[in-house]
């Protein structure tokens, strides 16, 4: 890594885009906690986690690797957010098809329920 | 012989990056014997171009992730728009049918999976001709039926010049 890259830069330059990435990811995890908590029924709450499953993931793993330069680390790490990234739609699929399967009938913005109860 | 040969290769790719040990005999050894065993169970597992996978998919593979990627935060930012600021954003969830004209199993898993993967849309239930969908608004729905992703896996699936390719394969379950 310091070999490719002029002294000054790597340090500094890496260590805030990784921070900026760490950040991000924090703040979009929180925000399908949030969004959990708040959305009306199941599958309102499944697209809120989705935001944790794919960009809050993905943003906290790309800072990581930045950290770890070029190692067989990020080689892992990359792996870890591909097969996230593979398994992550499968699970959420399977849920929502054995709540409808079940009879969880979801909330539409044209049936009139109260969007906040629950 | 050239399904096991690639799964074998890959395995044992797979297998030299998460192990890292290159240079230790014994250890490759054992990694070449476990990747080949496992190559070979999957061969007797389900016979390979049933479900219409084509080499000529891996190319045109990046740049359907490219654009998937980009999709990707977009429908990030429009959910988290909704999740804190519910005033001006309001949630408007939706259910309804999309056609899915893929014409291979993969391709309608690679449909329904890009659905599900981009947040504000989940596929709920797949079937032969078309997709059950939860969208968390209204626009992410007309957005999705507006079938820009559709287009996109289908040309994945079956390239620019291959209109009637690829039968063999067609939607079993």
């Amino acid at each position: 890594m310091d070999l490719l890259l002029p002294p000054l830069f790597p340090d500094l330059l890496l260590d805030l885009l990784s921070m900026a990435l760490l950040i991000g990811g924090v703040f979009l995890g929180i925000s399908g906690a949030v969004g959990v908590i708040r959305f009306p029924d199941f599958y309102t709450r499944v697209h809120a986690a989705g935001v944790t499953d794919t960009l809050s993931a993905g943003m906290i793993l790309a800072g990581l690797m930045l950290q770890a330069g070029f190692t067989l680390v990020t080689v892992k790490l990359a792996f870890i957010l591909l097969f996230l990234w593979l398994t992550s739609p499968v699970a959420s699929h399977a849920l929502a098809r054995a709540a409808t399967h079940t009879g969880a009938k979801p909330v539409t913005a044209t049936s009139g329920e109260p969007s906040s109860s629950n | 012989m050239l399904y096991f040969l690639s799964l074998f290769a890959v395995l044992f790719g797979f297998w030299l990056l998460l192990s890292g040990l290159w240079d230790h005999g014994l250890l490759l050894g054992l990694g070449l014997i476990s990747s080949a065993f496992v190559a070979w169970i999957g061969t007797r597992l389900e016979r390979p171009g049933g479900d219409g996978f084509e080499p000529g998919m891996l190319l045109r593979l990046p740049r359907y992730l490219g654009w998937l990627l980009v999709a990707i935060v977009q429908a990030n930012i429009d959910v988290v728009r909704r999740i804190w600021d519910p005033v001006a954003h309001p949630i408007s969830p939706v259910t309804g049918r999309l056609p899915a004209s893929q014409r291979t199993r993969l391709g309608k898993t690679l449909y329904a999976n890009s659905i599900t993967l981009t947040p504000g849309t989940v596929a709920i239930e797949v079937s032969d001709a078309d997709v059950l969908v939860h969208a968390l608004s209204r626009e992410a729905f007309d957005d999705l039926a507006g079938g820009e992703m559709e287009r996109r896996v289908l040309a994945l699936e079956c390239g620019a010049g291959h209109p009637a390719g690829h039968r063999d394969g067609e939607a079993q379950g």
